[in-house]
């Protein structure tokens, strides 16, 4: 694993964020990942091709960069398969019942400084350090 | 063209997690591991993010409607109630354990790996299970 890369950090980040300033500008939507995927499940609606537009060049985009510099891209898993299914579920579930996940009110909620977005940002943080520290540090692991 | 822009739009998305190294888990891990190899960068790419979104929403602020849609969809001010507190601690767990949040995990599926595809299909089945409660919305 590469160390701390603030300018690999900064460029991406400010993509992130110009992605979803555009796709406020021009169509006026909130850039949340969790929004968009859940809005791909079915009923189909007229909003559900955008969405399924989006996730798909969220796929492409890293296909992009890898031709592009010849890197394949590191995914380092840190679980075993039997614990991301349960993870998953609960990202998935989590996610809708809050409304939100890290680019929906971790970007663009903090952005326009929604006190529900702040809350819940405050709260996926607080959790998932813990969660790190309980699993790295106490549990043996 | 409003498929074709917000592909585009998603894949601008896409490259930006995958050169901020966000697309890794071990990157967000160590991140999150405070007492471990601290790894700073995933406070960078929030930085850099929230800096770049919020000039958008800046220049939002100086009009009546998107370029290419009727009206804004901007979610407004709500109450903080123990469903958002709830939701998001309950995504805060799964967050810490896999180290994918609902967009890496996306963009991780270029790499046609099964694992990540594994877990996108159980993201995918805890919103499903969600929009199945009688009280979603």
């Amino acid at each position: 694993m590469d160390a701390f890369a603030p300018l690999q950090g900064a460029i991406g980040g400010a993509m992130i964020g110009l992605a979803a300033a555009i796709l406020l500008l021009v169509f006026g939507r909130i850039a949340g990942i969790s929004g968009i995927l859940g809005g791909v499940l079915p009923p189909r609606s007229s909003e559900t091709g955008w969405r399924a537009a989006f996730v798909a060049g969220l796929i492409a985009g890293p296909l992009i960069v890898a031709s592009a510099t010849g890197n394949l891209l590191t995914v380092e898993l840190q679980s075993p398969v039997w614990v991301l299914i349960p993870a998953g579920l609960m990202i998935g579930f989590g996610t809708r019942l809050g409304s939100g996940c890290t680019s929906g009110h971790g970007v663009c909620g903090l952005a326009r400084l929604s006190r529900r977005s702040i809350f819940a940002t405050a709260t996926f943080f607080a959790v998932a350090l813990a969660t790190v520290y309980v699993t790295r540090h106490l549990a043996g692991g | 063209m409003r498929t074709l822009i917000c592909f585009l739009i998603g894949a601008l998305f896409g490259t930006g997690l995958a050169i901020s190294g966000m697309m890794n888990p071990a990157k967000v891990i160590s991140f999150l591991d405070l007492a471990g190899d601290w790894d700073p960068t995933l406070a960078v790419v929030m930085a850099a993010a929230l800096a770049v979104s919020a000039v958008g929403y800046k220049v939002k602020k100086g009009r009546a409607r998107p370029l290419l849609a009727e009206f804004f969809q901007v979610p407004s001010a709500g109450i903080v109630d123990a469903r958002l507190i709830a939701g998001s601690a309950l995504f805060g767990l799964g967050w810490g354990i896999a180290g994918f949040c609902p967009g890496p995990a996306i963009a991780a599926l270029s790499t046609g790996r099964w694992d990540v595809a594994v877990f996108v299909v159980s993201m995918v089945a805890g919103m499903a299970a969600f929009s199945l409660m009688p009280r979603a919305k």
